[in-house]
């Protein structure tokens, strides 16, 4: 851990009644960082976000925001900005009067027209300038969302948090909303926690991805590291697609697939092991005297997923380039090899 | 898309019904308002009328029952709303019990809560005041069921955790929440609530005739003893005060549409 974190959760621990939802949880982000946590429901990532927005009670642990303990300040001192997963405008009030209210809550630090400018240019930000007037019932729920995300940076937040906040929106706007929280996120250089069950949603705009299970973090890591070398078989499973292959490890590599490829750490040394294969490691090559049979062909656009049978019977799911796969239907010979990417190796059975 | 003929003469056919059926007893109320009732009285008359503003009791009486309705509605504003507020937001747990208490003045016969709280009433008249207005007490209670059904209502229908959530993060206190968020999100519950109870608290006879204090119903009532149109022409009026009133309910229309295009 170290000093110089912008924000530090230290030994975090929260249970509800029988329930670990936090077991020990330590995180430190750097300054101006977008860490996204990651996990299945359940474990443990929107207790740890809403702790430190100051609106859940730890049995145990202490978090340092710019060197300062805030662990016992109350959530409405803590000068967090947060966007919530469920639509949060308060529905009496504008879009700008939404935008506003933050700072009128600090009335001796900001004047009415300070106010309206620092409203007026949050909404410009947000692409919702000619919304300033609309009431919440008047806006979609992707601008809804830019709403609140105007009016919790409206505060100059130290912390910007964000609890999942397009999981109510549909695929397109999420993808858009998504990438301009991004696009806000580095302009302004807010520290951002940003908590998502979605996968693709994490890894494509944070710094870092943790992965949690169970109240704790299993691996912390840049998007391509956690998917290239994830360091737990959770990890590799919960992140992207993975191909359970079974091979003999012996001497920190893996022989699988008529080939050898080198383990990562964390996998087991020796035995019979589980290697966590990512379709994209597979390559495929059309060959009439070839060792598997594509069962079934999926045209993804940029990419082609095809299911193969290997020739005892069990079967990988490969995925290639469009231009690549081209003649590989259904019913035809392949010959199906591994690239020289390392994997993760997990016990057997 | 226009409506077929059927439905439409069946819409008004339903419309028609219930309006005689709420205008009816109203016109007989002015018929009989206006009916002859002295000796010199020929045809129609609007002497009962007139007489409104003669008796010495009646205007003392309504500014007594209009001050104990604004004194319920101030009740219902700084302590039951925020009460049911606070049971949402923060003690989940004693919404059931709360509920179960607020129905219990629906359950009791007034005439029994008169009976328990006489002596109480006995105490206040010697001790504190002998104005009617002290019946707020007793009335900011009987109506607990009617408000209280209307606010959860309106609680359940907004989120308002998150609402509470969101503002408490951007440095409101909890004053402020209820007051400033969650009171103004759900002001039409409190408007319905308040509205059925001042129309409770004007109506009310049992409570405040039993403990013999001199308010609206109670003086109608006595006058109705001695001259029957009078009595009839003072009800209509403040039936007519009263759907005026609820005319005038500041509900805001929510216009426009949703724009539910976004912009990238």
């Amino acid at each position: 851990m170290s000093s110089s974190a912008y924000v530090q959760l230290v030994d975090l621990a929260k249970h509800f009644g029988k329930v670990k939802a936090l077991d020990g949880l330590s995180l430190d982000i750097a300054e101006g960082e977008l860490v996204a946590l990651l996990g299945p429901s359940g474990c443990g990532k929107t207790t740890a976000l809403r702790a430190l927005a100051g609106l859940q009670e730890l049995d145990r642990g202490s978090m340092i925001v710019d060197g300062k303990d805030v662990t016992f300040q109350n959530a409405n001192k803590r000068g967090m900005g947060m966007v919530f997963q469920a639509y949060s405008l308060f529905p009496h009030m504008t879009a700008r009067e939404n935008v506003e209210y933050g700072l009128k809550l600090r009335a001796h630090k900001t004047t009415g027209d300070k106010r309206k400018a620092r409203s007026a240019e949050l909404l410009e930000l947000v692409g919702l300038s000619t919304h300033a007037n609309h009431y919440p019932y008047q806006l979609s729920g992707g601008q809804q969302q830019r709403v609140a995300l105007a009016r919790a940076l409206a505060i100059s937040p130290k912390v910007l948090l964000l609890d999942e906040p397009l999981s109510a929106l549909d695929a397109k706007v999420r993808t858009q909303l998504r990438e301009e929280i991004r696009r806000i996120q580095m302009e302004l250089g807010t520290t951002t926690l940003f908590v998502t069950h979605d996968q693709e949603e994490a890894l494509s705009i944070a710094d870092r991805v943790g992965v949690m299970r169970n109240g704790q973090l299993e691996q912390i890591a840049a998007p391509a590291e956690l998917y290239d070398r994830p360091s737990t078989a959770f990890v590799a499973e919960f992140v992207g697609l993975t191909n359970p292959i079974v091979g003999k490890v012996s001497g920190g590599s893996i022989e699988i697939l008529g080939g050898v490829v080198k383990t990562l750490p964390g996998s087991i040394t020796s035995g019979t092991g589980i290697a966590l294969v990512r379709p994209e490691s597979i390559d495929v090559v059309a060959s009439a005297s070839g060792n598997a049979t594509v069962f079934s062909a999926s045209f993804l656009g940029a990419s082609c997923r095809l299911s193969i049978t290997l020739s005892d019977g069990a079967r990988v799911t490969a995925q290639l380039p469009s231009p690549d796969a081209v003649g590989l239907h259904a019913g035809a010979r392949v010959n199906v090899s591994l690239l020289d990417l390392p994997v993760f190796v997990k016990a057997a059975g | 898309m226009k409506q077929s003929m059927g439905v439409r003469l069946w819409r008004w056919t339903i419309i028609s019904v219930v309006a005689l059926y709420l205008l009816v007893p109203l016109y007989a109320m002015f018929d009989f308002s206006t009916k002859p009732f002295g000796f010199a009285d020929k045809g129609r008359t609007f002497r009962a009328w007139k007489m409104i503003t003669e008796q010495p009791d009646l205007w003392p009486a309504i500014s007594r029952s209009l001050i104990t309705a604004a004194i319920v509605m101030a009740l219902i504003l700084f302590l039951i709303v925020p009460t049911a507020i606070w049971v949402h937001l923060k003690l989940p747990v004693l919404r059931r019990p709360f509920e179960l208490l607020c129905l219990l003045p629906l359950a009791i016969p007034a005439i029994v809560i008169v009976v328990g709280i006489a002596p109480l009433y006995r105490w206040i008249s010697i001790n504190i005041s002998e104005s009617p207005i002290t019946l707020a007490g007793v009335y900011s209670m009987l109506i607990l069921p009617y408000t209280y059904r209307s606010l959860s209502a309106a609680l359940d229908a907004v989120d308002i955790h998150t609402l509470a959530e969101a503002a408490t993060t951007l440095g409101a206190t909890i004053t402020r929440v209820i007051f400033g968020i969650i009171m103004p999100t759900i002001k039409t519950g409190i408007v319905n609530g308040s509205f059925i109870a001042i129309a409770l608290v004007l109506g009310e006879y049992t409570i405040s005739n039993i403990l013999n204090f001199k308010t609206f119903q109670v003086v109608i009532a006595q006058i109705g003893r001695t001259n029957g149109n009078v009595a009839v022409a003072v009800s209509l009026a403040s039936l007519l005060f009263v759907i005026f009133l609820l005319l005038i309910i500041p509900t805001k229309k929510r216009q426009g549409t949703v724009l539910d295009v976004d912009v990238a």
